[in-house]
Parts: structure tokens; C-alpha cells; sequence
């Protein structure tokens, strides 16, 4: 068994109240940071852990706390990324869900590091129902003295209050979050400014995911050094990976950075192996905008050794042969599944989910679904399937915003390790799926 | 003052400014902008015509910038070098980019009044291809009225937001903005509301294509044969000086004077645009200066004396 | 709806309305506005019409086309009336995984209307949605604040009647 610093004491009774929380150790980091430590000495802990960004890009979260403005004279700002919408990811929501101590938690003592006299928890409208156990656990940890004025009589004081989003993917990206947050469309910024220069209302604004405000807690309780020492290089800690697809287990797994892909899929700690005792054909190991890989690339790494679930290990060899370990949304696909329609469906939800500021975006987006619904459903031709690695091509690097790439990796990646079954949709256009559209050549070639 | 390098050719400009605004300054290979508008506070990054490649990315951190960047958005530093037209990589960008401008354009240009000063014909012109690979149905939206005096043909549109900062920056009653998400976005007042103020005119002539035009002109001629004349008159909301578009003796409509890159010199009332095309509204200048390139320059007075070639068809 | 109803927040939605407005600097009120919209879709029938969009512009002191910038934009807006109970079934890869297409057909064929359509009774309608943070428990549908997952079809039927019944109840009542 691996060790848990966030889901340690997840079914423990009464997990989610303050004093459910108190008898687990809650609130022990913010009696440490805000009474024995400088907000200096908190970034450096921060630092030393080698945390990266939970959300996605894997930015060191400690660099990205010391590049916030603090000579403006303005207020900083602290938000906290709760937009949880990758297609795949669904470990913040468990999170908040039943340890929602944790993340204010995390939230008092981040704020404390960064200076801030307010902050925010950004989260998707959808998740209104976690609104309401933040809400009350907000109310809580005011009501105990963890919040508002003079906290613990440290002279620090803090406000965190929930906002809502309202149903946007794109509010995920710091920026469009931002605008979010002050009422407007979430029509991501363009950079610079940055945010930590100039972000909330002008402010200096620091935007974190869940997972990376509540690993504060585990790492001021114990010391960087300690939760450093879990993980394989750069990687270091525990994460949270959203397992879904075609598995036996699905959920939300903290693992130590570092365990092979093969234990995470077939162990059965984990995913348990796949659904109905078929085989494994691929997998989307970073939620749906990183690049899917077939089982073979995924398993092993170009120099034969097992592939393991870490930031360096899931992106060796570049997108070639490998992928992302992006926001831990582990998507598993059996060898029934359809990668074309995969394709198609995912193209749609960018489609859906494009903002419509930057022209390859808005207009890309739409054109790539469309060329994959006529191909998945057989109207496409040989030279669609060049046509959309052309398209994609022309989005990535081009947008204002990363859902540009977010949009074009799926494709490139379907096209450039799965070529054969697009070509396989063009040549054989008369077959029917069937009703649970799998992917059986067999069948489909004896029907034509 | 930071030196920055465009296409080999270097150049001196003030701090802060923009990769673009310097190539303006140099003069030569200046990247395109469909969404940027030096007087509209905010504009540009949007419509991705100007990328360019930045090469080094100052004398104190010579790393290449790894995406290509938006010139009108991004500021030069000292020691940059930038690639516009002299990369392959830019120019395969913005081919990209306006064919996705023209997936959902209706290419209706022999009926648009646009056509002829449309900054997209132009682009299309220089970078597009002359087949569109988009097989599929373009989005429509229903013409609108914006007021008595403007309509949108939201179909036409590339959502470069120019006129909803025109309406942000130059009004103080915003009604008109961008409705709806995505490929469907578009500029809209939701409930058919007029923009009743004296500058709302100038969302016409900030409009790089033929998305909002002015109803007092629709249909009445060709750009191409009226006459641009320059002239002023005393105004007490704006400087009073306009272009008149001439047809015979006949005055079809009045715009803001542009400058070399297409932009208004000086934004204009809705007085001066609308009700006065009358001659002797006008003490008139002396005709506009159009661009020899330009399509409204045919048949017309400036002649292009320095080319020996036409010189020779003229006598 | 075809009484026309007065747009006035009821007293305790008024009062959530002050809270969250509190939560921002004074001369930032306009960042109340996801949230009071939300509010309001829920006090007025479940959509936002103009006149409601107005009604928030003018508490929160910002220009009508403001609200009608953000309600379009956002998914969960809705800016067209809907049925007293609006199905969401997530349609994103990991639900179709695991049968999401099938339930989405279900539905379909069981209320006797297609994705985007309400029931005559004017009872349910049906949207499809984008992944909504439940992919290891899929299929799923959202209704009002509640996620319901692993759904069957036999789980589809027993929900969608006991809300059914229990909007009849609040109705008569």
C-alpha cells in the first residue's frame, strides 16, 4: 500500500465536519505556519517539497508563488481553481466532497504565504452541491476562529468565500477564471500580463488547482524534505489520479508518483484490471487533452523499461511515442473501443467548449468535428484524415489560450498511433456499428 | 531605447512598444491585423493574422520564444529578433489562419458593400487559397438592424470585438456586445435595442469587413466608382474632418479619414456622417490619398506617375 | 410559463443576493453576477428571460447587455423556458464508455422526445451536456444540483417518477 497525505483519512466518520477533521489532525498545519512561521519560511517548505501544479501544466507551485508581485501596494489575491471539467478528471470534486476541511485548510495557509486578505474558491457551477459543503465547512472553521480576523491570534486575517462558474470549460485556464470571477465571459487574457503581476481586478492573483492548495497541508505538517522524499525525481508526492473508462475499478486512486502504468491498470489496489476480461488497446493517461497512446507505448518506455506514472516518465519520448501525465484523468479503453469515435466525441466537446475569441480556435474546432462525424460515420474520405492532421496542425501554437492544443493533441495523437482504424472507417462505409458502437473489424468485414 | 530586429532590418523604438506598431515604424513587411486598433484601448491578440516568430528573444535572454506570438500584443525588448515574413513557419500560420477566417464567410463580396476596402479581400488576396476545403454547411444568422443607420450582416463577421470597444470606449451607454459562445458568438443587443449615441457611427468604419455597414450608402454604388474627397467643417462634437465619397456631383456618404493602415485618423460624429451630404456642407481639400494598390484608386486622380510602365500607357 | 409573473426576488433570495455581494470590494459588484444569475434561474421558472437579465442589471448596477453577455455564454444559463425538471445527461467520452449514448436513447424514447425538446406536459426536458466530473461513475445525469450515477434504465425509470410525483405534490399543494 502506498502512502496516503490526502485521502489518508477519507472514510473516517464525520470526515467532513470541523470536528470530525480536528480529531484526524485537521488544522494543524495552520497552527504551525501562522505561529511559528514567516510567509517566506511557508513558500520555502512549498519550495523544497517539489510540488508541482495538480491541475494539468505541472508547474512548480512554490516558482509560481515567488513570482507574485508583493512590492503593488494593491491586494493580492489567491484563487483557488475548483473548474474541474477536463473530460476524465474527477479527483478535486471526491476532494471537496468529503474532506473539505483539507482545501480551506490549504487555502488559510497559502494565503498566509502569498499575503492575502481574501481569497476565492472558483468552482464550476455544476458542482453546486459542493458549493453548499464548502459553504458550511467555511462557516465552521470561522465559527472555531480559523477564519476572518486575528486568526488564532497571529494578527492574520483571511476571508475565503466560494464563488460559482456556470457551466465553461475554458474558465479553467487562470485567466478566463479570472474574468469569471469578475462577472464577465470567460474569454481567456492575453499574456503578458501575468497574473501575478496583474490578475483579479488588476491585483496580483495567484491561480492554483485543488489538489496542489490541499498538498500544502501534508507538507507544512511534515516538511518539504519529507514530502520530497515520496516520487522519483521531479515528480515528487502523492497524486491523485481519476481513474474511468473500460476498468474495474473506477475512481479516484492517490498514488506515489512513481508506481508503473502496468500496477496502476492490472493491480488490484487500483484499477483492477480490465472490464469483462478483454484486453487493454489504449489509454488517455492525462485527461482528454493529452495525446492517447496505444497499450504498447504505454506500458513500456522507448528503452524497454516499464512506463511509470510520473510527469517525466508519461512525456518520455516527446508525443511520438508518449503523452502527459496532465490532471491525472486516467481514461482506459478495452479493445472493443472505438478510437474513431473516441476522436469524435472529444472533438465535439471542444467544439462545444471553444470560447470563440481567437479565429483557429473558434473556427477549428467546429471544422475537426465535423470532418470526424462524417468520417465515424461514413461519409469520410482518404483525404480527410490528412485534411484533419492539417487542421490540427494549424490550431496548435496558434491560439490565444491552451485550448487550442488542448483540442488538436487528442486528433494528432488518434491519427498518428490509430491511422488504421480511420482508414478502416473510409474504406468499409456501408457497415453498421452496433448498437454499443464497438469496434469489431471482423464483423464489419464480412458484412461488406 | 530598445533595438529590435524585423525581418533584418533594425530598428530604434520607444519602450512598450508593440512588435507591430515597430514594424509600422520600419515601414516594410508589416504583419496584417484584422482585430488590432491602435486607438481601440485593448484590441488585438484576437484574430491571429499577425503572428510572427520571435527568434531571440532579447539581448539579456536570447531564447527563442517557443510559440509563434501575436506582434500586436507582444512588446519588443531590447535585442529582439523577429521573423515576419522571412519565415516559412509564419507564413504556413497565417495561410492557416485565414482559411479558418473564411470557413464560415460567405464570400458574398459582389453584393457586399465592403467589397472593394474589405481588409479581408485583401488578406485573402495575399495569403489565401484559392479553394476552401470546407465542405460543409457555413453558420447563418439572420441580418440585423443596429439602429436605423447600421446593419449587421452578422455572417460576415470575424469577431475582432473592434466594435464593441468602439461602443466600450468611445460611448457611455454600452447596449451591443457578443452574445453566445464559440463558432456561434456574435454581436448582438439581445433585444433589438438602437445605439442612440452620437459616435456609434464609427463601429461602420472600424468594421474590417463588411459586418456592420451604413445604411444610408447600402446598395446605392461600388466603392470602386465614387470619389474620395477629403474635407472638414466646423464641428462641436468632433474634429469635423471626414472623407466624402463623391458619385458625379452627388454626395453617397461620409466616412472618418484612414490612414495608411486602414484605421480612422480621427473618429467622427454621427452629425458629420449622417446628415450632412450636402457639397456645401463641406469646405472641401482636395481628394483623399488612396492607395495606388487599391481597387478604388482605378480610373482615378492620383496618378501613379513613378511607374514608367503606366506612364507609357498614359501617353 | 403563462401567467406573467412579477420579476421581484422573494425576501430570502434578496438577502442571499447581500451576502454574496458582500463577498466582493464594493465598486466590484458585477462579480456577484454568476451567482445572482443562478439565483435568479431558480426563482423565475428555471431560465432567464430579458426581463429577468434586465432586473439583475439594475441590482447590481451594470448595463443590461453585460447579463446578456454572460448568460449566453454560459452552458447552464438557460435563455430559453424549460420543463419543471431538465434532465442533463452527460455525453462525454468516459460516459460513453460505459453506455451513455444508450441512456440518452432511453430517455429519448420513454419521454417520447428527442435531445433540446421538452415534454408536453411541459414535465421534462432533455438536454445533453459535457462532462460533468463523474466519468468513474458513469453513465450519469444531472438534475438541479443533484448528480445521479451508474445509471440503469430500471434507475432512469424509478427517478424520473418519484420527481415526477413529487412536482405533481408541490403543485397541487
Amino acid at each position: 500500500m502506498g502512502r496516503k497525505l490526502l485521502l489518508e483519512h477519507l472514510n473516517k466518520a464525520n470526515i467532513n465536519t470541523m470536528e470530525g477533521y480536528l480529531q484526524n489532525g485537521g488544522y494543524r498545519s495552520v497552527e504551525k505556519a501562522l505561529k511559528k512561521m514567516t510567509p517566506d519560511e511557508v513558500t520555502e517548505e512549498v519550495k523544497k517539497s517539489g510540488l508541482r501544479g495538480r491541475g494539468g501544466a505541472g508547474f512548480a507551485t512554490g516558482m509560481k508563488w515567488s513570482f507574485l508581485d508583493r512590492n503593488s501596494g494593491k491586494p493580492r489575491y489567491l484563487l483557488c481553481n475548483a473548474d474541474e471539467s477536463e473530460p476524465g478528471t474527477f479527483k478535486d470534486r471526491l476532494l471537496m466532497e468529503k474532506i473539505p476541511h483539507l482545501l480551506i485548510e490549504g487555502m488559510i495557509v497559502s494565503s498566509y504565504a502569498l499575503g492575502c486578505r481574501t481569497s476565492y474558491i472558483y468552482i464550476r457551477g455544476e458542482y453546486m452541491f459542493i458549493l453548499r459543503i464548502l459553504e458550511k465547512a467555511i462557516a465552521e472553521a470561522y465559527a472555531k476562529g480559523y477564519l476572518g480576523e486575528n486568526i488564532l491570534g497571529s494578527g492574520y486575517s483571511l476571508d475565503l468565500h466560494v464563488h460559482p462558474g456556470a457551466g465553461a470549460y475554458i474558465c479553467g485556464e487562470e485567466t478566463a477564471l479570472i474574468e469569471s470571477l469578475e462577472g464577465k465571459r470567460g474569454n481567456p487574457r492575453i499574456k503578458p500580463p501575468f497574473p501575478a503581476i496583474a490578475g483579479l481586478w488588476g491585483c496580483p492573483t495567484i491561480v492554483n488547482n485543488v489538489e496542489s492548495i490541499a498538498a500544502v497541508v501534508p507538507i507544512i505538517n511534515d516538511g518539504g524534505d519529507e514530502y520530497a522524499k515520496i516520487g522519483i525525481g521531479k515528480s515528487t508526492g502523492t497524486k491523485l489520479i481519476s481513474a474511468s473508462g473500460n476498468i474495474n475499478k473506477p475512481g479516484v486512486y492517490e498514488i506515489e508518483m512513481g508506481i508503473s502504468v502496468e500496477e496502476f491498470i492490472y493491480s488490484d489496489e487500483y484499477c483492477g484490471g480490465i472490464k469483462n476480461n478483454l484486453e487493454l488497446k489504449a489509454c488517455v493517461p492525462g485527461g482528454s487533452s493529452v495525446p492517447i497512446l496505444p497499450n504498447h507505448l504505454l506500458l513500456k518506455m522507448s528503452d524497454g523499461n516499464p512506463r511509470l506514472m510520473t510527469y517525466e516518465s508519461l512525456s518520455e519520448g516527446g508525443f511520438a511515442t508518449g503523452s502527459m501525465l496532465g490532471s491525472g484523468g486516467f481514461i482506459v479503453y478495452d479493445e472493443k473501443a472505438c478510437i474513431v469515435r473516441n476522436t469524435w466525441n472529444f472533438a465535439r466537446f471542444y467544439h462545444h467548449e471553444s470560447c470563440g475569441q481567437c479565429s483557429p480556435c473558434r473556427e477549428g474546432t467546429g471544422w475537426m468535428e465535423r470532418v470526424l462525424h462524417n468520417i465515424e460515420y461514413g461519409h469520410g474520405k482518404m483525404e480527410d484524415i490528412d485534411l484533419l492532421w492539417d487542421i490540427q496542425r494549424k490550431i496548435e501554437g496558434n491560439t490565444i489560450c491552451p485550448l487550442g492544443d488542448a483540442a488538436a493533441w487528442p486528433v494528432a495523437a488518434a491519427i498518428r498511433h490509430f491511422r488504421h482504424e480511420f482508414e478502416y472507417h473510409v474504406k468499409y462505409p456501408n457497415r453498421v456499428f452496433d448498437e454499443d458502437h464497438v469496434y469489431q473489424p471482423e464483423m464489419k468485414m464480412q458484412k461488406v | 531605447m530598445p533595438k529590435v530586429t524585423i525581418d533584418d532590418i533594425t530598428i530604434d523604438v520607444p519602450a512598450g512598444t508593440t512588435i507591430l506598431e515597430a514594424a509600422r515604424m520600419i515601414g516594410e513587411n508589416v504583419p496584417p491585423a484584422m482585430c488590432y486598433y491602435s486607438k481601440l484601448k485593448g484590441s488585438g491578440g484576437k484574430c491571429r493574422v499577425c503572428l510572427v516568430k520571435v527568434t531571440k528573444g532579447s539581448e539579456k535572454d536570447p531564447r527563442p520564444m517557443p510559440k509563434l506570438v501575436a506582434s500586436c500584443r507582444t512588446a519588443v525588448m531590447d535585442g529582439m529578433e523577429v521573423k515576419n515574413v522571412t519565415s516559412p513557419e509564419v507564413i504556413e500560420a497565417r495561410k492557416g489562419v485565414v482559411e479558418f477566417l473564411l470557413v464560415n464567410h460567405p464570400l458574398d463580396c459582389p453584393v457586399c458593400d465592403q467589397a472593394g476596402e474589405c481588409h479581408l479581400q485583401d488578406l485573402s488576396y495575399e495569403h489565401g487559397a484559392a479553394k476552401s476545403r470546407y465542405e460543409f454547411k457555413r453558420r447563418t444568422f439572420e441580418t440585423r438592424d443596429i439602429g436605423d443607420k447600421i446593419k449587421l450582416h452578422m455572417n460576415r463577421c470575424i469577431l475582432c470585438y473592434r466594435c464593441t470597444q468602439v461602443a466600450d470606449q468611445l460611448t457611455d451607454q454600452r447596449v451591443h456586445g457578443v452574445l453566445g459562445r464559440g463558432e456561434v458568438s456574435e454581436i448582438s443587443t439581445y433585444i433589438e435595442t438602437a445605439i442612440d449615441n452620437e459616435f456609434s457611427g464609427n463601429m461602420i468604419d472600424v468594421c474590417p469587413v463588411g459586418a456592420l455597414t451604413d445604411k444610408t450608402f447600402r446598395f446605392k454604388s461600388r466603392v470602386w466608382f465614387t470619389k474620395p474627397v477629403y474635407a472638414h467643417r466646423n464641428c462641436t462634437k468632433c474634429t469635423g474632418k471626414v472623407t466624402l465619397w463623391y458619385q458625379g456631383e452627388e454626395v453617397l456618404r461620409v466616412t472618418s479619414r484612414k490612414d495608411q493602415w486602414g484605421e480612422s485618423e480621427a473618429f467622427i460624429c454621427n452629425e458629420c456622417r449622417y446628415d450632412k451630404k450636402a457639397t456645401s456642407d463641406w469646405k472641401i481639400e482636395g481628394p483623399a490619398h488612396v492607395d495606388r494598390h487599391s481597387v478604388i484608386s482605378q480610373n482615378h486622380y492620383e496618378l501613379p506617375f513613378e511607374l514608367p510602365v503606366t506612364q507609357k500607357k498614359l501617353q | 410559463m403563462t401567467e406573467v409573473q412579477k420579476i421581484e426576488f422573494s425576501p430570502e433570495a434578496m438577502l442571499e443576493v447581500s451576502r454574496i455581494v458582500s463577498h466582493y470590494p464594493q465598486d466590484k459588484m458585477k462579480s456577484a453576477l454568476l451567482p445572482v444569475l443562478h439565483i435568479a434561474q431558480n426563482e423565475f421558472g428555471g431560465w432567464l428571460s430579458a426581463e429577468t437579465m434586465d432586473y439583475v442589471a439594475r441590482l447590481l448596477h451594470i448595463h443590461p447587455i453585460e447579463v446578456y453577455e454572460v448568460a449566453t455564454f454560459y452552458s447552464m444559463y438557460n435563455t430559453k423556458p424549460v420543463g419543471k425538471i431538465l434532465i442533463e445527461v452527460c455525453q462525454t467520452g468516459p460516459c460513453c464508455l460505459n453506455g451513455a449514448e444508450k441512456i440518452v436513447s432511453y430517455i429519448e424514447k420513454k419521454l417520447n422526445i428527442k435531445v433540446g425538446e421538452t415534454t408536453k406536459d411541459n414535465m421534462f426536458t432533455l438536454k445533453t451536456v459535457e462532462c460533468l466530473g463523474a466519468c468513474g461513475y458513469a453513465p450519469m445525469f444531472q438534475i438541479g444540483e443533484t448528480f445521479y450515477e451508474h445509471l440503469t434504465e430500471e434507475k432512469v425509470d424509478m427517478i424520473l417518477e418519484n420527481l415526477k410525483q413529487e412536482k405533481l405534490k408541490a403543485i397541487n399543494n
